[in-house]
C-alpha cells in the first residue's frame, strides 16, 4: 500500500480554488471573514490569492533545455485563482472547510490530500 | 466433508462483514483487514474437517483473524498500547450506538463505502466486496468490466480512503441526513442491478439484489431509528415478491396486470407489509416509504382490477413533493389514468409531452395504453410504434410490437 496513514493524526490538505474568467471580479472581495474564522480555529497553514493565468510562466527542462511558455500549463475554464494549506482532522473537516469559503458559491474548490511520506 | 464446506460458506455470509469491519477499524489498513479475514476462512477450510466445526464459528474465526492482525502489526512495529486493544478483540458484538454507545463496525464500514466523495460506481463495488465478501471476479462480472479492472477500482478506491482521510466512522448527527440517504441509494442501485437482470440470463447479476436485501435487513438492525431504512427494505422485499412472474418462461415480459399472482412470495408480501406498517407509524414519512407504500397497494390487491389506483395516485403526489422528476410525473398520469379514466390521464400526458420526456418510450406506450383502453386502436396503433422506434431493450420492443398486433 505504500504510505501509511495513522489514524487520529492530522491530515494536511491543499484547497485549490478555481473559478472562470468571471470569478476575476471576486478577486478584490476578501473572504468575508472566512480567513480570520479558520485562523482561528488553527486550521490554516498558508495561502494565497493568484495573479491572474495570463501573467503564468510555466518551465520544462528537456535535454538541458530551458523551455517556457507563456500562460498556463493547461488551457482550460477553469483555472486555479488561489490556494489555501490547511491541516485538519478528516476529509469531512476539509469539506466543511472548503464549503464555507465564499468562493464555492460561484467557483469550485478543488481537496487534494498532500503526499506524506 | 460436504456439510463442513457448507457451515464454512455460511460463517462466511454470517461473519465476513463483521470481520473486516472490526479489522479495518483496529488495523486501520483495508488491504490487512481482508487478508486477515481470508487467512481466517482458509484456515477454516483446513481445520474444521479434521477438528470439526467449532461450537462457536463466529469466535474461532474473529480469533484467527485476530492473532493475524496482531502478527502484522508487529511486524509493523506498532505501539503496544494497539496491541493490546487488538489483543481484547472478541467476538461479541458491540452495542448499537444510538444513544451515545459504541456503534456497530459494519455501520461504520457502511457509511464508509458510501462516501459521497467516492464515485457511485465504487461506492457499490467497495460495499459488495468488504461487507458482503463478494469476490472481485465476482464483482467484475456483475457490473461488466474486467477482473484487472475492478480490482484497479477497489484498490484505488481504498487509497483515497486512507490517503485523503475519509474518516472510518458513522457520521455524527448533524451529517446524517445528508449521508443517510447515500447508503440507501448504494443498496436500492444494488437492488435494481439485480432485479433488471433477467431470470437465468445472468445468475450473478440477479444475486446482487439477494445481497442488498441482505444488507437492508443489517442496515434495519443498526438504524432501528431511521425509517427510510425499513422503507427501503420493505419496497425491496414487494419488488423481489414479484420476481418469478416478471418474465415468462422464455423471458417475455409480463406486465403487472397480467402478472400470475398466485406465484407472487406471500411471506415476502406479508413481511414487508408489517415492517412498513410499523415504520409509517413513525410519521417520519420519506421517499422509499411512499415508494413501499406504492408497492404494497399493488403486492396486496388480490386481482389487478382490486388496485386501489386511487390511493396510488395520491401517494405519487406525495412522492413528487420528494422527488420532483419527469419519470415520478409519468408514474403519476398513469395512477390518475386508472383511477379517473384514460381519458383524464391522455391530459395529464399532454401535459407532459413538451417537457424532459419527450424522446422517452414510455410516454408514447403510456398514451397508447389508455387510447387501447379507449378502443381508439388506429391512434393507440400510432402511439405504439413511436414507442417501438424509441425503446431501448429487445424485450421491451417485442412487448411493443405484441401490443401493437393487439390493436392492429
Amino acid at each position: 500500500m505504500g504510505q501509511k496513514r495513522v489514524e487520529e493524526e492530522p491530515v494536511k490538505y491543499l484547497l485549490m480554488i478555481c473559478g472562470d474568467e468571471t470569478a476575476a471580479e471576486y478577486a478584490d472581495a476578501g473572504c468575508d471573514g472566512w480567513s480570520e474564522e479558520m485562523t482561528a480555529r488553527g486550521v490554516i497553514q498558508g495561502g494565497a490569492g493568484l495573479q491572474p493565468p495570463h501573467e503564468a510562466t510555466t518551465v520544462r527542462v528537456r535535454d538541458d533545455n530551458l523551455l517556457l511558455t507563456d500562460g498556463p500549463f493547461a488551457e482550460t475554464k477553469e483555472q486555479i485563482g488561489g490556494f489555501v494549506l490547511i491541516d485538519c482532522a478528516d476529509l469531512d473537516e476539509a469539506i466543511e472547510i472548503a464549503a464555507k469559503h465564499p468562493a464555492a458559491a460561484y467557483g469550485t474548490i478543488e481537496i487534494r490530500p498532500l503526499w506524506q511520506p | 466433508m460436504a456439510a463442513v464446506a457448507d457451515q464454512v460458506a455460511k460463517a462466511f455470509r454470517e461473519e465476513w462483514g463483521q470481520l473486516v469491519a472490526t479489522l479495518i477499524r483496529l488495523t486501520g489498513d483495508w488491504e490487512v483487514a481482508e487478508e486477515c479475514a481470508q487467512d481466517a476462512f482458509a484456515l477454516a477450510l483446513q481445520r474444521w474437517p479434521q477438528d470439526g466445526v467449532p461450537d462457536k464459528p463466529g469466535a474461532w474465526l474473529t480469533t484467527t483473524a485476530r492473532n493475524r492482525a496482531i502478527d502484522w502489526l508487529r511486524r509493523e512495529a506498532v505501539g503496544a498500547a494497539k496491541l493490546r486493544e487488538v489483543a481484547a478483540m472478541t467476538d461479541e458484538a458491540e452495542p448499537v450506538g444510538d444513544d451515545g454507545g459504541v456503534p456497530d463496525d459494519r455501520l461504520r464500514l457502511m457509511f464508509t463505502c458510501c462516501h459521497p466523495a467516492l464515485a457511485m460506481e465504487v461506492r457499490v463495488a467497495l460495499t459488495l466486496r468488504t461487507l458482503a465478501g463478494l469476490s472481485t471476479a465476482e464483482i467484475a462480472r456483475a457490473f461488466l468490466v474486467t477482473e484487472p479492472t475492478m480490482s484497479k477500482r477497489l484498490t484505488r478506491a481504498k487509497q483515497k480512503i486512507m490517503h485523503a482521510g475519509i474518516p472510518y466512522r458513522v457520521p455524527p448527527a448533524h451529517l446524517l441526513p445528508e449521508r443517510t440517504p447515500a447508503v440507501l441509494a448504494v443498496l436500492y442501485l444494488l437492488f435494481n442491478e439485480g432485479y433488471s437482470a433477467t431470470a437465468g440470463a445472468d445468475l450473478i447479476r440477479s444475486g446482487l439484489s439477494g445481497e442488498a436485501i441482505r444488507l437492508a435487513r443489517l442496515l434495519v438492525h443498526l438504524m432501528p431509528d431511521e425509517p427510510e431504512a425499513g422503507g427501503l427494505l420493505a419496497l425491496m422485499l414487494f419488488h423481489d415478491a414479484r420476481r418469478d412472474s416478471r418474465t415468462t418462461d422464455d423471458g417475455e415480459l409480463v406486465t403487472l396486470e397480467d402478472q400470475d399472482r398466485s406465484r407472487w412470495d406471500r411471506e415476502q408480501v406479508a413481511e414487508g407489509t408489517v415492517l412498513l406498517d410499523a415504520t409509517l407509524q413513525r410519521g417520519r414519512p420519506g421517499p422509499y416509504q411512499v415508494q413501499a407504500a406504492i408497492a404494497a397497494c399493488h403486492a396486496t390487491a388480490a386481482r389487478a382490477e382490486d388496485t386501489d389506483w386511487v390511493q396510488i395516485a395520491g401517494l405519487y403526489r406525495q412522492l413528487a413533493r420528494f422527488q420532483p422528476t419527469p419519470v415520478v410525473a409519468l408514474n403519476q398520469a398513469v395512477a390518475i389514468g386508472m383511477a379517473d379514466g384514460p381519458e383524464v390521464g391522455l391530459r395529464v400526458l399532454d401535459d407532459l409531452a413538451t417537457g424532459p420526456l419527450a424522446g422517452y418510450h414510455l410516454l408514447p406506450a403510456t398514451r397508447a395504453d389508455f387510447l387501447r383502453r379507449l378502443g381508439r386502436s388506429a391512434e393507440a396503433a400510432q402511439a405504439y410504434r413511436e414507442a417501438i422506434q424509441l425503446a431501448s431493450t429487445d424485450a421491451e420492443r417485442r412487448f411493443l410490437r405484441r401490443r401493437l398486433e393487439e390493436v392492429s
